[in-house]
């Protein structure tokens, strides 16, 4: 049956003899290959040279903190219910009277724990976050780890530090984050 | 006479001193060659431009665990490396590196040692280098070194032959067997009557012989990882496997300089006759012409290796003696009967 | 200098040669064998036959000892496999050997190992490459054309051994 007219006929011809002294296949190797050894090098020398990233890159997770230092999480839970990955857990708790200096919502989440094992980094629940809470961070990577505990991220290393905030690089990638 | 001994007994140690230091420094340009020639930069952490890394391969191989497995023959088990590292080196005891230089109205050859023999002196050393390979294979007591040692063998045999023969043809034009005399019999026309452009199709039989002979890519059927694990050392560990691989480099450094003396005209070069310099002057630019050249060689074996697949077996048995050796026995026919009707 | 040269090689050679025949495992037959060709390569080299010694390297211990290696690399002779020899074929092989030293002793103990003298007219490039060339083709010429018919004979015989039926299957 013909599919389609671009089928190639294999015809298997003997060798010639300019194909069977093999000399002349031989040097046409070696001219391409020392073509090669003088180009240039594509390869980045790592520890001194970093390889910048893209201004999509998605990256570590982070809870954020609102101005005035508390969490904007309030453990709605969409996020969870975003991830494709299921990798977002949590428990959410009420706020008690004297801890409005610490969650900005009446509501908050006591645990928080992003298994980053099961992570695709895909950035939906940054999506689906009605209290803009969660974000990828477009310049960290998640690291190596050892063990499978401590690849499940708590609360303790999510929620970012009050006084180091995490908005390095977000000016930079603030329009195109906001379109995708 | 005793200047004489002198001389050689520093000018052996300065050869020995070099061969080593080609063969280790060999190791870091396969790496870098192998790199380059796949558009990678090869290795480059140890020291600048990664010329400390024959050092850190040394020192990882001398703290490598010594392991001698329990069912091998201990004695040939060790004899094997040391086999294959004495015969590797013993070569170039007879090239000429040099002329000669005169000093205090004494001529002081630069060749380790002057026997009218060097070319046969070469060819039996080059036939016992299968036996480190052997023993060490056979020692083992390991199905794939046995089989990487066996296939050994019957390639140096099979390819032996036609080296011989492709020798044969430059003999004839030199009528000589001595390596010092081949080299003069090239210094015609300005230093630029090689042999290869008498001989081109011995050269490339010779060539393609060294190749099979020092067991390097296409032919490294003795030790092809893809069916025999690692061949005749799959067993070995250590400095030993160090010596395996380091005589390997040795080999190739040597039958890179009996190819430049053979064909490409040893320590002569292009205009040598009509430099204004003195006797002496000339030898050591011939001398460091000559070490170009063997960098060139040992260059293009790794060259080689990283552009072409290895052989089937079978095609290299066919090679070796359906194709080598019927045209280096008609290569000598014709020459004999050039040198017949010229008369010269 | 040479002389003490001559009575190590001469010991080594014996040495190794009757650790050919009493060394129990083949291999090390073999490579003692080669150990002896090495020696001999070094008293045709005391004899400034510097030719022979090399052709003696090349073709015995460069190509028909790693044949033979080969070959017995194959075989897999471990000594709990070796059979045991029966008595007879004991004093068959003891009496083959006795009547072998006996014409030996026989042939040799009249033997005049006369003196070598340094005539005047001895020459030192006896050995050398080209003497022996000019020799073998003027002096020896019948036999060394018939060696040479002979190993071709040889080799037509090994090829028709070798060569592969119509219809063989390749057994590689």
């Amino acid at each position: 049956m013909q599919l389609s007219n671009r089928s190639k006929k294999m015809v298997v011809k003997p060798m010639t003899l300019k194909e069977r002294m093999y000399l002349p296949a031989i040097a046409a190797g070696l001219g391409i290959t020392i073509k090669h050894f003088f180009r240039k090098k594509p390869t980045i020398r790592y520890p001194e040279v970093k390889r910048e990233f893209s201004p999509v890159f998605r990256g570590l997770h982070v809870l954020k903190r609102d101005d005035l230092g508390r969490e904007r999480c309030t453990a709605c839970g969409l996020c969870a219910v975003a991830c494709p990955a299921e990798a977002i857990t949590m428990i959410s708790a009420e706020r008690k009277k004297g801890e409005e200096g610490l969650y900005r919502e009446e509501k908050y989440a006591e645990v928080y724990e992003i298994n980053m094992l099961r992570c695709i980094f895909c950035g939906l629940c940054e999506h689906a976050c009605p209290k803009a809470a969660i974000y990828l961070q477009p310049d960290v990577m998640a690291p190596a780890f050892y063990s499978r505990e401590e690849v499940i991220y708590g609360k303790d290393r999510l929620v970012e530090n009050a006084d180091k905030r995490a908005n390095a690089g977000l000016d930079r990638v603030n329009g195109v984050r906001k379109l995708s | 006479m005793e200047s004489v001994l002198i001389f050689k007994a520093i000018f052996i140690l300065v050869v020995f001193g070099i061969t080593l230091l080609t063969a280790t420094y060999s190791t870091l340009a396969e790496r870098k060659v192998a790199g380059f020639l796949q558009d990678r930069l090869g290795p480059d952490r140890a020291g600048p431009y990664g010329l400390l890394q024959p050092l850190a391969d040394a020192v990882k191989m001398f703290f490598k665990e010594e392991f001698i497995p329990s069912s091998a023959n201990k004695w040939l088990f060790i004899a094997g490396p040391s086999l294959a590292m004495l015969t590797a080196l013993m070569t170039s005891a007879v090239v000429p590196f040099g002329d000669s230089i005169i000093w205090d109205g004494q001529e002081f050859k630069l060749q380790g040692m002057e026997i009218n023999i060097g070319i046969l002196y070469v060819f039996g050393i080059v036939s016992l280098g299968v036996y480190g390979i052997m023993v060490g294979g056979w020692a083992s007591n390991n199905k794939f070194s046995l089989l990487g040692a066996i296939r050994a063998a019957s390639q140096n045999i099979s390819y032996e032959l036609a080296m011989g023969l492709s020798i044969i043809a430059i003999m004839m034009m030199t009528g000589s067997l001595d390596l010092n005399a081949v080299v003069k019999g090239q210094a015609g026309f300005h230093g630029m009557a090689w042999n290869v452009f008498y001989q081109p199709l011995a050269c490339i039989i010779f060539i393609v012989c060294a190749f099979a002979e020092c067991n390097r890519t296409p032919f490294d059927l003795p030790e092809c990882e893809t069916e025999l694990v690692g061949g005749y050392h799959t067993e070995y560990s250590s400095m030993k496997l160090g010596l395996y691989l380091f005589s390997e480099y040795t080999n190739m450094f040597v039958s890179s300089a009996v190819i430049s003396i053979l064909f490409f005209g040893g320590y002569n070069f292009p205009g040598q006759d009509l430099l204004p310099f003195s006797h002496n002057v000339i030898t050591i630019i011939g001398a460091a012409v000559f070490f170009g050249k063997i960098l060139f060689f040992i260059f293009f074996f790794m060259w080689v290796r990283w552009t072409l697949p290895r052989f089937r077996y079978d095609q290299l048995m066919g090679l070796g003696w359906k194709s080598l050796l019927p045209l280096a026995i008609v290569n000598v026919m014709i020459t004999g009967a050039v040198i017949l009707l010229t008369g010269k | 200098m040479a002389d003490k040269l001559f009575y190590f090689l001469t010991f080594l050679a014996l040495l190794s040669a009757l650790m050919v025949v009493f060394s129990r495992n083949p291999i090390h037959s073999v490579l003692y064998l080669i150990l002896t060709f090495f020696t001999l390569s070094g008293h045709y080299v005391l004899l400034n036959a510097q030719f022979i010694a090399a052709v003696n390297i090349i073709v015995y211990a460069g190509a028909i000892m790693v044949l033979f290696l080969f070959v017995v690399m194959f075989l897999n002779l471990r000594s709990e496999t070796q059979e045991k020899t029966s008595i007879l074929s004991k004093v068959a092989s003891v009496t083959a050997a006795g009547l072998l030293m006996v014409v030996l002793v026989a042939a040799l103990k009249d033997v005049n190992l006369g003196t070598v003298q340094a005539t005047p007219d001895f020459d030192s490039q006896v050995g050398m490459v080209e003497q022996l060339g000019k020799v073998l083709f003027s002096k020896f010429l019948l036999p060394f054309e018939l060696a040479s018919v002979l190993f071709l004979a040889a080799m037509v015989g090994a090829v028709m051994l070798g060569r592969r039926e119509p219809g063989e299957q390749n057994t590689f």
